[in-house]
């Protein structure tokens, strides 16, 4: 079986010289870069009032809080999600309205709804952790 | 036409059965209930979310959060363990290794090693991609920590004879997670100078032993990473929630069954008073905050029909633990940030077909 055997490639030249410095100063802001992927999947009715959409990269952590706040909306006949196998990260969600908005406009609230949570909770946090600082600040 | 207070309290409760758990999925949508609204408000939100800190140390927060459905508190969780980014050994270039530790098991528990380092230093750094074909999968200053770890192990001529004693008889004979070595490259040097130098957040930690004539010598590279990909990214030693657990008494319970009742419970759950009007021992519950809910009470036939347990749906107890990268309430933030990120980049896809 010798004839099978390989050599082991030396680690890329990378790996094991200096590091280059691009003279780039700024930063490249990957924080702003937007990775995400959505496809809607073919609509049943002509009204556009339901539809599935598929998410990439995504799981039951968004799925299902995006499933709840697309759910308190009255507009909103159903809502519910779905990953169709374990092995693929993909995440389809259905949502049916009862016509008065499209499903995509719904999803499209549901998402400006759950950043508004965000936004208070960040708050809540952010003011509660300084009066509890500043209550242990004056027992000491 | 409002729910009756009763109701609301009935809807608020998760019930604790001997056998069973009741009232179990939340009811909160619009239609559930006739002429009812209950849609999504945002100063209605603003008026109801409460958050209570507990513990506040730099490695453990213990807050409670207070009126938000379980989905979003298990989004945060769920987020805080696999989605956090950090920074992680991930290649090990293996110059030389005569330990009796195999090259791969030392790479593997260097790898969990977890690492600190100046905060605004690691605002610096970017992913780097794994595939060759990506411009960034290349290391540069701004994706890849270098870290050398170089250790031989001599002899103590010193000692005596007697001696047992390895760490006595030997320099170098265990190799820390302290004697890794941070190695800046480029502007690193910058980000993190002195005290917000690259290193273990634990320097105690055993990586190796090695007897006279063996030595290690390695070069380590680390890169930013989440916990979905590896546990060792997962900034979080826990991050858990559980809901305020809820113990009423429906009769009073009185005499030696008091004593009995308190004894169900951990220590500090209930406790026995002087009745006010009748001056008869009552035991009464006075934190349920620190009760397990082992559903013991239910077991003893005298309890039955006079106590129900059960846990509060829309209190969370939530406890983050950090590994020590960052500190646990910087955790908790980032992890909200990132679900916001989530919906705002979602929003503009869709916008935009």
């Amino acid at each position: 079986m010798a004839d099978h055997d390989e050599t082991l490639p030396d680690a890329p030249e990378y790996a094991t010289s200096n590091v280059e410095i691009s003279d780039d100063d700024e930063p490249l802001d990957l924080s702003r870069e937007n990775n995400a992927k959505i496809i809607m999947l073919g609509s049943a009715t002509d009204d556009d009032s339901c539809a599935s959409f598929q998410f990439e990269n995504e799981d039951h952590t968004l799925g299902n809080a995006l499933r709840w706040i697309i759910m308190k909306n009255p507009q909103v006949e159903f809502c519910g999600y779905s990953i169709p196998h374990p092995s693929e990260t993909k995440m389809n969600m259905r949502i049916q309205t009862y016509g008065e908005i499209t499903a995509k406009d719904a999803l499209i609230k549901g998402l400006a709804d759950l950043r508004d949570l965000c936004d208070v909770v960040t708050d809540k946090f952010v003011t509660e952790r300084e009066r509890f600082m500043s209550e242990k600040g004056r027992q000491s | 036409m409002a729910p009756s207070k009763e109701e609301l309290e009935r809807r608020r409760i998760v019930g604790v059965e001997l056998e069973r758990v009741s009232n179990v999925t939340s009811t909160d949508f619009p239609g559930h209930y006739p002429g009812e609204d209950h849609s999504w408000d945002l100063n209605d939100f603003k008026k109801r979310f409460k958050i209570d800190i507990h513990r506040a140390n730099d490695l453990h927060y213990e807050f409670d959060l207070i009126g938000v459905d379980a989905s979003v508190a298990n989004a945060f969780r769920r987020i805080l363990i696999s989605e956090v980014p950090t920074l992680a050994i991930e290649t090990v270039f293996v110059h030389n290794n005569t330990s009796i530790v195999q090259d791969e098991v030392l790479a593997q528990r260097l790898g969990l090693v977890p690492l600190r380092g100046d905060k605004k230093g690691f605002q610096q750094l970017r992913w780097r991609k794994k595939s060759p074909d990506e411009p960034t999968a290349e290391a540069t200053d701004f994706n890849t920590v270098v870290m050398t770890l170089k250790v031989a192990c001599t002899r103590n001529h010193a000692t005596p004879a007697t001696e047992t004693d390895p760490s006595k008889l030997y320099f170098n004979s265990s190799v820390y997670a302290r004697d890794l070595k941070f190695a800046p490259q480029g502007r690193q040097s910058s980000w993190f100078s002195g005290a917000g130098e690259i290193r273990p957040v634990n320097p105690d930690i055993l990586l190796a032993k090695l007897r006279p004539g063996q030595e290690i010598d390695l070069e380590i590279h680390c890169v930013l990473g989440i916990g979905q990909d590896h546990a060792k990214f997962s900034p979080v030693a826990t991050a858990s929630y559980r809901l305020l657990p809820s113990i009423k008494i429906k009769q009073p319970i009185t005499g030696g069954d008091a004593q009995k009742f308190v004894n169900c419970f951990p220590k500090g759950v209930a406790e026995i008073q002087k009745d006010k009007k009748t001056g008869e021992d009552t035991a009464v519950v006075v934190n349920p905050r620190k009760d397990t809910v082992s559903r013991e009470v239910l077991r003893h036939d005298e309890f039955k029909g006079k106590v129900e347990l059960g846990r509060i749906r829309d209190h969370f107890i939530f406890s983050i633990e950090s590994t020590g990268m960052y500190n646990s309430d910087e955790l908790f933030l980032q992890a909200v940030q990132i679900l916001k990120k989530k919906c705002t980049d979602f929003q503009e896809k869709l916008m935009e077909c």
